[in-house]
């Protein structure tokens, strides 16, 4: 009785507090400041796109927009296909390379990517490769391939061995039997793994908050920033903006939540 | 096959892990010729640099704050929400979403919520009469840091859950039909099957959190930038702020440098205390 009661009223708690400021949110970007101050919570007077036709007008998300898809996009497509290849011949070497490979990568779990700010900010300074897109997708690809080289050498070590031999006898060379056998069968782990580093390159704040000083090489979480006035900020326009920095995010997690929360726990269990 | 993957990772992640620990040998201020200082930077950080000793000390706070309370929080509703019932599956999903928003777009929203003057938090607060709640969250040096982590600990808990989830559904439903048989009390229930069977999933969520925890920036950065008077300062956004801010850069690195240290030792001794605690049962 007291244990159904109590979880009940602690459930109902944290059911309320995710979704009280994601309505105001969600409900701020039809309504004007005031009516945010005064009414977070209230439906808008007038429902209006007004904020949605400001921003755009403004012209600062657009840009930025495009820049995260860019940068999340080319991240993740490379970091796998460099991770899973890694990962593959790691996971198909039982000599001591694979081992020293393995051990080599898992350093870089053991290291936080943020010590490295100073070092590659002076690197990229020389190789100008600050106010660069690739430049950033360059960091995101080193930052993620420990992980991602994790994850994915303990799938492919999963898989039946038996197949990889049988075709090894057959006459197919590493790489054939990467593309033919390991890559579709690792279809599941690699969306997964994908999503998981397509969210931490669309969020990422310090990188390029270091990398970045030009507005039109801008990504959304640094234009998100700006949002943020010196003296006052406008949460209209703040929570437009975070709505469609968030949208990719949200249909992700509806139409693919189930690759969406393995891949974001998987990161952390392995992590 | 290896090969892209080990000249990017050795080009971009451990030649950049190795100059750091050159660059924290140096006093340079990244535009006239860097001084060989040997180990002063360290010496000034351990002995005299009172900031950053406190420092230190709020992402010690903050860690202990957020790795208690993310981890009892989580581990609770996990055990709330593990049978696979209709509402249950739909608190899983709603518990979740805030993972998938942006650190800053939850810094953000939360700067909102905690504005002493028209944020919800004390405008709720004021209505139901309790006026003498409505603190000044994130302006008041003494409760910053912790406001923060509030908002940490919503950011997180629902990506714990799920890992707490997997963890609690591989322990064998017998044990409980014969802790029923037996009578035992829900309390006893957990305290010798739940408990000790999730151990390893705990050691898990312990080490995650307490790594993100001295990893995290981009909440402090988004909400208060460490401040005011450095009460929220944590220790990469002041490693940030002494390389990009005051152009200290031999001086940051060596911070650095004390980071990897600090969350080495830290993992080390998790998981020292939790594999032998678990070996023991």
């Amino acid at each position: 009785m007291f244990y159904n009661v109590s979880r009940r009223v602690l459930l109902a708690i944290f059911a309320i507090a995710v979704i009280v400021p994601s309505s105001i949110v969600v409900l701020g970007t039809f309504k004007k400041d005031i009516e945010i101050y005064t009414k977070p919570l209230a439906f808008p007077k007038h429902w209006s796109l007004t904020n949605f036709h400001n921003l755009i007008n403004q012209g600062n998300v657009f840009v930025p927009f495009k820049n995260s898809l860019i940068v999340a996009f080319f991240s993740v497509f490379f970091t796998l296909l460099i991770a899973s290849m890694a990962a593959f011949a790691i996971s198909r070497m039982i000599t001591v390379t694979g081992k020293v490979l393995f051990l080599l990568f898992s350093l870089g779990l053991a290291i936080p990517g943020q010590v490295n700010i100073i070092p590659i900010y002076l690197l990229f300074v020389k190789l100008h490769l600050t106010n660069s897109l690739v430049g950033l997708i360059l960091v995101n690809i080193a930052i993620t391939l420990p992980i991602s080289i994790f994850i994915l050498t303990t799938f492919f070590r999963d898989l039946p061995k038996e197949m990889f031999e049988v075709a090894g006898i057959d006459g197919a060379g590493l790489f054939r039997t990467y593309r033919s056998i390991a890559l579709p069968l690792s279809r599941p782990a690699m969306g997964a793994t994908g999503i998981f580093l397509f969210v931490i390159c669309w969020n990422d704040l310090l990188y390029p908050l270091m990398l970045i000083t030009q507005s039109d090489k801008k990504t959304l979480p640094l234009t998100l920033i700006d949002f943020r006035g010196e003296y006052a900020t406008s949460y209209s326009m703040l929570f437009t903006a975070i709505m469609v920095a968030s949208v990719p995010m949200v249909l992700m997690y509806i139409f693919m939540q189930k690759s969406f929360v393995a891949g974001l726990t998987a990161g952390a269990v392995k992590g | 096959m290896a090969l892209p993957a080990v000249a990017i990772y050795s080009f971009l992640y451990l030649y950049p892990a190795i100059s750091n620990l050159l660059y924290s040998t140096q006093r340079w201020d990244g535009v006239t010729k860097a001084q060989f200082v040997g180990l002063h930077n360290f010496k000034y950080l351990a002995t005299s640099d009172d900031l950053f000793h406190k420092i230190v000390a709020n992402n010690f706070r903050f860690s202990f704050v957020v790795v208690i309370l993310q981890t009892l929080f989580s581990l609770m509703f996990a055990i709330f929400l593990l049978k696979n019932t209709k509402a249950n599956i739909f608190l899983r999903t709603l518990f979740f979403f805030p993972t998938i928003l942006s650190s800053v777009s939850v810094g953000l929203i939360w700067t909102f919520l905690y504005n002493p003057n028209f944020g919800f938090i004390n405008a709720s607060l004021k209505a139901i009469g309790l006026n003498k709640l409505a603190l000044n969250w994130l302006s008041d040096g003494r409760y910053s840091l912790y406001s923060i982590a509030i908002a940490q600990i919503w950011f997180h808990t629902g990506q714990m859950i799920v890992i707490y989830l997997a963890g609690l559904q591989q322990i064998p439903a017998e044990l409980y039909e014969a802790a029923d048989v037996d009578g035992a009390t829900r309390w006893q229930q957990f305290r010798n099957i739940t408990w000790p069977m999730a151990l390893p999933t705990t050691a898990v969520v312990v080490a995650y959190t307490t790594i993100q925890t001295f990893r995290a920036f981009d909440l402090v950065y988004a909400m208060t930038q460490g401040g005011p008077m450095n009460s929220s300062d944590l220790i990469v956004t002041s490693i940030y702020n002494m390389a990009f801010g005051a152009y200290k850069f031999g001086y940051a690195s060596a911070e650095s440098v004390v980071l990897v240290v600090v969350v080495l030792v830290i993992t080390w001794i998790q998981r020292r205390t939790l594999r032998v605690d678990y070996g023991s049962r």
